[in-house]
């Protein structure tokens, strides 16, 4: 029992430094991959009435239905048509699942705490309210994108609708 | 959820089912039909909440138990003999009971008043003592009675844990009798490490506990083991061996200071096992066609193309098994709440003074869980309307040459794919002219009007139609027979009524089988496919230009034989531009709810099925006009419409124009 807790507990503090890194606009964001369920292929997007453009609609994920936010235009990044490299990033953030559409998925890279930078004044195209920290590898400068906040932002939506 | 606390909702739930077990106990003592094995039942339930309630850390509860326990006792080995006042006295203390778990349940320790219950319950075994406390709160030992040390041995059976019984509890339960425990374990029955069998148990346990507790009460620790554990109690109080007594027994545990109770309704179910196997069973077939599948399509030619297709037929066979099985374990039997009805219609006939026996069939059909939960305040409201309206006082049936016992029927039964429960009752029926004249009066119809009986009994159901000639406290609160239907129609089912004049009245209700399905009209709208609940559909048609006129202050509204509809453009609402947008180039689909028909301009009519319904709220939010969403067979996700919000699409702008007329001419009265 105390072993496995164990294990388990070095298995999460290994897993929590790790993120899945995606290209938006030309730029690099990476999400704590902990929060990604899974990476899914274009699939039909149906639309809902009364919802904001950024919520493009649901789709089918294997029996449950997922809304999916595009954050091109989330993040007010201009739009451009879904290309074989876009897909959706399956996270689920406390007991809802959303889909996030981005250009392409790129990397899952290591991050220790300490190379997280807080994030500069703002110098990307993205709401900073929504970046975590900034980290440098090499000569990559990636986004680190607070999940949370950008779901939670939606929810409020429903409590004053 | 911290471990204590998922321990807690697995304990109200469970006294839940004692409580609901005392109270049918009681009830069948009181019409003289309880026999001993009865009364046993009744006393271990209460003994279960009583044990329960004081492991979790719930004194108040326990101690009160402990009183009703004791009357119980007494009741039980028939030192005290049953009499309908104590009968009603200890329905009343079940009922403090239940109101104190629900107080705990939602975090609220002290707010039930239990003094008066309490203190009747103490007079009726004429003794008025404080003792009661001792046994159940030992952190609060107060001096009753000189406390006594005893020695008590038990001797398990070898087999004991065949049976599912755990020494330990025992061993726990006794150490929490009292004061100054010692446990000492006996194993001489202990065989050698090569012969033993782990599956026996092979000792011995003496206890030694100084308490105030009595020697019965000791034996009813042993209640749900007699048969498999022996003991024997030995009074060592003046014993000089008492002084080597080991330490006192470390302090009683009080958990839940850290996480607080959980008030949530009970999202749990539980389930029979055999249910359980059955679905562990389809799975097994379920991965065993998978893997045939695999192996015929990892090594494939056309060859083997009547294999493959075997083997998909077997897997889409384990799957369709698999999803019934699977929505079989949301069903419980009516029961669940047939159950709470004995109980209602003595209190509701004792109030009234009229003779009620009722009857109840097919308690064991089935019915989803959610409308098990759904369905009891409706039935309630018709068992109390059948009494007090529908059943003559004893004195009014013997002169219409009936019995002076009436009888509710409570009958529920499957037929095709839904459920029926009907309320019926044999007096004295609907007063059919009596409800044409409250509908006159209420401008519900007009008094040319042609109706049959049916028809006009049906009136019962309109909103604010209440006919009893005075409201009393039971029913008739005008808020009657339209809130059935409308809970009922929430849940996709339906409400008939039959009633013959002096013979009685029945009202039938429909449900579907579950709730997660439902009969679809699939449309199509710019598009995209919608869904329309099938049950609130009457007929689609394509209007001609002239059937769709624009009437002042009324807007667009259709012309359906000499009859003008409101109707709503759903394009419109669910925001498609490239939609159909003249009517007569469309479907009107004419929808009804709440008794109102009004239409629906969509592109076209695609089809009917039934589709499972997958709620949005999940990982999304609630949508205006939309009541959830489903996959059709292309996978893709469509909406299905919530009629009833759809028809205030077309009252609200009617009614905000009239509320804003309103609001001008109440002000301008103000200022003239």
């Amino acid at each position: 029992m105390t072993t496995m807790t164990l294990e388990q507990d070095i298995d999460a503090a290994t897993d929590a430094n790790q993120y899945l890194t995606f290209q938006l606009g030309g730029e690099e964001y990476g999400l704590e991959i902990l929060k990604v369920q899974e990476i899914k292929g274009l699939s039909a997007i149906t639309t809902m009435p009364n919802t904001p453009a950024h919520v493009k609609g649901v789709t089918n994920l294997r029996g449950a239905v997922v809304p999916i936010v595009d954050l091109r235009i989330r993040f007010g990044i201009e739009e451009r048509p879904y290309d074989r490299f876009t897909v959706f990033i399956i996270t689920s953030v406390g007991t809802k699942v959303v889909g996030l559409v981005v250009d392409a998925v790129e990397d899952v890279i290591d991050l220790p705490p300490e190379s997280i930078q807080p994030v500069p004044e703002l110098t990307s195209a993205l709401g900073g309210a929504y970046v975590r920290g900034i980290a440098q590898i090499q000569e990559r400068l990636v986004a680190l994108l607070d999940i949370e906040k950008i779901v939670s932002a939606d929810l409020e939506l429903i409590e004053r609708s | 959820m911290t471990f204590m606390a998922e321990f807690r909702d697995a304990f109200f739930e469970e006294s839940a089912e004692h409580v609901a077990a005392v109270e049918q106990g009681l009830l069948a003592l009181d019409s003289g039909a309880a026999d001993s094995e009865q009364m046993n039942a009744i006393f271990r339930a209460a003994h279960s909440v009583k044990g329960l309630a004081a492991t979790l850390g719930f004194p108040e509860i326990a101690a009160f138990t402990h009183d009703m326990e004791s009357v119980l006792d007494r009741l039980r080995s028939g030192t005290l003999a049953v009499t309908p006042k104590l009968g009603q006295l200890l329905l009343r203390a079940n009922d403090t009971l239940k109101a104190l778990l629900a107080a705990a349940q939602a975090g609220q320790g002290s707010e039930v008043d239990t003094a008066e219950v309490t203190g009747e319950l103490r007079a009726a075994l004429g003794a008025p003592t404080t003792e009661a406390e001792t046994v159940v709160a030992p952190q609060s030992t107060p001096a009753a009675g000189a406390p006594r040390t005893y020695a008590i041995r038990l001797l398990p059976k070898r087999q004991l844990f065949a049976s599912g019984q755990d020494p330990m509890l025992i061993v726990r339960e006794l150490t929490e009798l009292g004061h100054d425990v010692s446990v000492v374990c006996d194993t001489t029955r202990l065989p050698a490490i090569d012969a033993l069998d782990p599956d026996l148990c092979h000792l011995i346990w003496v206890v030694k506990v100084t308490t105030t507790a009595s020697r019965d009460e000791i034996a009813n620790v042993f209640l749900f083991a007699e048969d498999e554990c022996e003991h024997s109690v030995r009074d060592v109080t003046d014993d000089p061996s008492r002084a080597g007594v080991a330490a006192h027994a470390p302090p009683l545990k009080t958990p839940g200071s850290d996480g607080k109770p959980v008030a949530a309704e009970a999202a749990s179910i539980r389930v029979p096992t055999d249910k359980i196997d059955a679905l562990v069973d389809l799975v097994g077939e379920l991965v065993i066609s998978q893997a045939m599948v695999n192996q015929i399509a990892s090594d494939f030619d056309m060859g083997r193309l009547g294999e493959l297709q075997e083997a998909l037929a077997s897997l889409d066979r384990s799957t369709r098994d698999l999803q019934e099985r699977v929505m079989s374990v949301r069903m419980l039997p009516v029961a669940t709440v047939f159950n709470r009805f004995p109980r209602l219609v003595r209190d509701v006939s004792n109030t009234l003074g009229k003779k009620v026996r009722l009857e109840m069939q097919g308690a064991e059909t089935e019915l989803d869980k959610g409308m098990i939960e759904r369905i009891g305040d409706p039935l309630t409201h018709l068992v109390r309307n059948a009494i007090d309206h529908g059943l003559e006082t004893p004195a009014d049936r013997i002169a219409a040459g009936k019995g002076d016992t009436g009888t509710v029927t409570l009958r529920a039964a499957h037929e095709g794919g839904s459920v029926v429960i009907d309320v019926a009752d044999d007096g004295r029926g609907l007063n059919t002219k009596r409800i044409r004249e409250k509908a006159e009066a209420n401008g519900l119809i007009r008094p040319d009007e042609v109706l049959s009986d049916d028809e006009i009994n049906a009136l019962i159901f309109a909103p604010g139609f209440s006919t009893a000639a005075q409201v009393s406290d039971l029913s008739g609160r005008g808020v009657g027979m339209d809130v059935v239907k409308r809970n009922v129609e929430g849940m996709s089912g339906s409400v008939t009524l039959t009633s013959t004049e002096g013979k009685g009245s029945r009202v039938r209700i429909r449900l579907p089988l579950t709730l997660a399905i439902l009969d679809g009209l699939i449309v199509s709208v710019g598009g995209a496919s919608y869904v329309l609940p099938l049950l609130s559909v009457v007929e689609s048609l394509r209007p001609t230009p002239r059937d769709v006129r624009n009437i002042l202050g009324s807007g667009e509204v259709l012309v359906l034989r000499g009859e003008s509809l409101p109707f709503v453009r759903l394009h419109a609402v669910f925001g498609h531009d490239v939609a159909i947008t003249e009517p007569s180039r469309g479907i009107i689909v004419i929808a009804e709810t709440d008794g109102r028909r009004f239409g629906l301009l969509v592109d076209d009519v695609l089809g009917q099925q039934q589709v499972v319904i997958k709620n949005l709220e999940a990982n999304y939010r609630k949508l205006d006009g939309v009541m959830g969403a489903t996959i059709l067979g292309d996978g893709r996700v469509s909406l299905i419409c919530d009629v009833q919000e759809l028809f205030r699409w077309t009252t609200t702008r009617r009614e905000a124009a009239e509320q804003l007329l309103a609001a001008v001419s109440t002000s301008g009265e103000e200022f003239a």
